[in-house]
């Protein structure tokens, strides 16, 4: 047979098609050999509105549970504040982001979120939701505590306990510290919970002492503090930005960066020493720069950070900062020095933000030429296992 | 390694067909009567580049005191656009538009008589020109 022969004309495959999508990612794991080592995805996405009516039947406050049920067509739009913006760009961009396939239960929305784990290589996934994650800007209190709320019994209820593989932090509904207080108490302990995750697209004093139970509850049971970023292009100090690319690359950090500063100014890393703080979702290039920056105000003026025993950077050494999106440097040795001040060997933590619009395959850190290949295992899984109680015994459901 | 990949004519103006080449997908695309090939990976983090959309480059229009005044798409440069990320390549040379560095991996397509044909191996360009 001559090789002329062996050409296989292809359907063109649409890759909206969730699975062919990922073929290409698939064939990356087995060239590389992701089989070998555990890669644990700390931050992947789901569509919760694609489950929307299950969720609501956990929502325990009767008129928010009311207006979630009689929503209809708008429900993404009534109780979830919107975030404007063109995610795709246009169409250019293929990705399913929304329900456009029928499901027919929890079952199989889980079935086809592992079987994207296992095209990517990856060995356990933590779930994150996706609109939800702007509910911290919802102007009425009961309706962050009402949905967080049935979020997490939908999720310890009927999705966690379906699965080996996902894991969870749970979302806190951070505008109030007594509620998340309870959601700690109530949740903490349950099959698949691995931490907590704060949506940093809010404006509450994250060092109030009103916070002091929350974090005390958080402290004990020994799992991570998650802040997890969002733009808003109603942000003010975003408004001028008329590019989705502008909003997108300022308002992630600046969402965290605001937070950490406050966390790290106010010494609440230092009082609460217990609490392992992850950031999420915003590349990493913008930690060395908040660690310069802070540690140059800091020492010329000391007396406003009083009780800080180390400077800002040192603090922020010990935090863990989710790697997605990593930046795509023009000359490897920027990325090189950057791993280097933030410990990153250590620190890092590989995360795809699947199948969001700028995800990262786990070839971002695997394939990093100044990386040792323990320093890259340790990246893609090994820093996760060491700091997530991910395969502690199964807990209650 | 030479490969047949079919009639000349099964692959029209503006049209595309992908052919599994070995362990390979490669996508032929015809463009101003010619055709090129590529590898069905973008030298980005490795997407089906391939299956994405091709539409003219989107050109910002400038008056002649500098001030813009609208945005169109070219009917005269193509660009193909990988679906994961969005990264955009010329379609007639494989380069990519943010950064001319990095190529498209292109093999040599020739039409005969009988058939186009696809070389493959060493020699062929991409994926950082």
């Amino acid at each position: 047979m001559s090789p002329a022969d062996q050409a296989v004309p292809l359907e063109f495959t649409p890759v909206e098609d969730r699975l062919g999508v990922l073929a290409n990612a698939e064939a990356q794991a087995r060239e590389r050999g992701y089989h070998r080592f555990p890669i644990v995805d700390v931050d992947a996405h789901h569509f919760e509105l694609d489950s929307w009516e299950r969720i609501a039947a956990h929502i325990e406050h009767p008129t928010v549970r009311r207006r979630a049920e009689r929503m209809g067509g708008n429900r993404a739009f009534s109780l979830i504040p919107p975030i404007l913006g063109d995610q795709l760009v246009a169409g250019r961009i293929k990705r399913r982001l929304s329900a456009d396939e029928p499901l027919p239960g929890v079952l199989h929305e889980l079935e086809r979120f592992e079987r994207e784990m296992r095209q990517l290589g990856v060995r356990y996934s933590f779930v994150f939701p996706t609109s939800i994650l702007s509910l911290g800007l919802h102007p009425q209190q009961e309706v962050e505590n009402a949905i967080a709320w049935a979020y997490a019994r939908w999720l310890t209820e009927e999705v966690l306990p379906h699965s080996d593989v996902v894991r969870a932090m749970l979302y806190l509904p951070f505008g109030d510290p007594e509620a998340s207080l309870r959601m700690v108490e109530r949740f903490g302990g349950c099959r698949g919970v691995v931490g907590w995750m704060v949506t940093s697209l809010r404006h509450q004093p994250v060092h109030h002492n009103r916070y002091v139970p929350l974090y005390s509850a958080i402290e004990a049971t020994g799992m991570p503090l998650a802040f997890h970023p969002l733009y808003s292009w109603q942000e003010r100090a975003l408004e001028p930005v008329d590019r989705f690319l502008g909003v997108h690359a300022l308002g992630f950090p600046l969402s965290n960066m605001v937070h950490l500063t406050n966390l790290v100014v106010h010494g609440i890393p230092e009082r609460f020493p217990g609490i392992r703080f992850v950031w999420m979702e915003c590349g990493v290039a913008w930690i060395p720069y908040l660690m310069l920056r802070l540690d140059n105000e800091y020492l010329m003026r000391r007396s406003e950070a009083p009780s800080l025993e180390r400077k800002p950077s040192e603090t922020m050494r010990d935090f863990y900062y989710a790697t997605q999106p990593l930046e795509w440097g023009d000359d490897l040795r920027y990325l090189e020095a950057l791993f280097d001040l933030c410990r990153g060997a250590t620190q890092f933590l590989w995360a795809s933000d699947y199948p969001h619009w700028d995800f990262d395959l786990p070839s971002r850190i695997y394939d990093l030429p100044f990386l040792s290949e323990q320093e890259k295992r340790d990246i893609l899984g090994s820093n996760a296992l060491r700091i997530f109680p991910i395969e502690a015994a199964p807990g209650r459901t | 390694m030479e490969w047949r990949l079919g009639r000349p004519d099964e692959i029209p103006e503006g049209g595309r067909r992908l052919f599994r080449i070995g362990g390979e997908v490669v996508g032929v695309f015809r463009v101003r009567g010619r055709l090129v090939a590529y590898a069905n990976r973008c030298p980005h983090q490795g997407g089906p580049v391939c299956q994405g959309e091709v539409l003219g480059r989107l050109e910002e229009i400038v008056d002649r005191d500098r001030s813009v005044v609208g945005e169109r798409l070219s009917a005269e440069v193509l660009h193909l656009v990988c679906p994961w990320h969005g990264w955009e390549y010329e379609l007639e040379t494989g380069r990519c538009w943010g950064d001319p560095r990095f190529r498209l991996r292109a093999y040599p397509v020739e039409e005969r008589e009988d058939g186009v044909y696809v070389t493959t191996g060493p020699g062929s360009e991409g994926d950082r020109g």
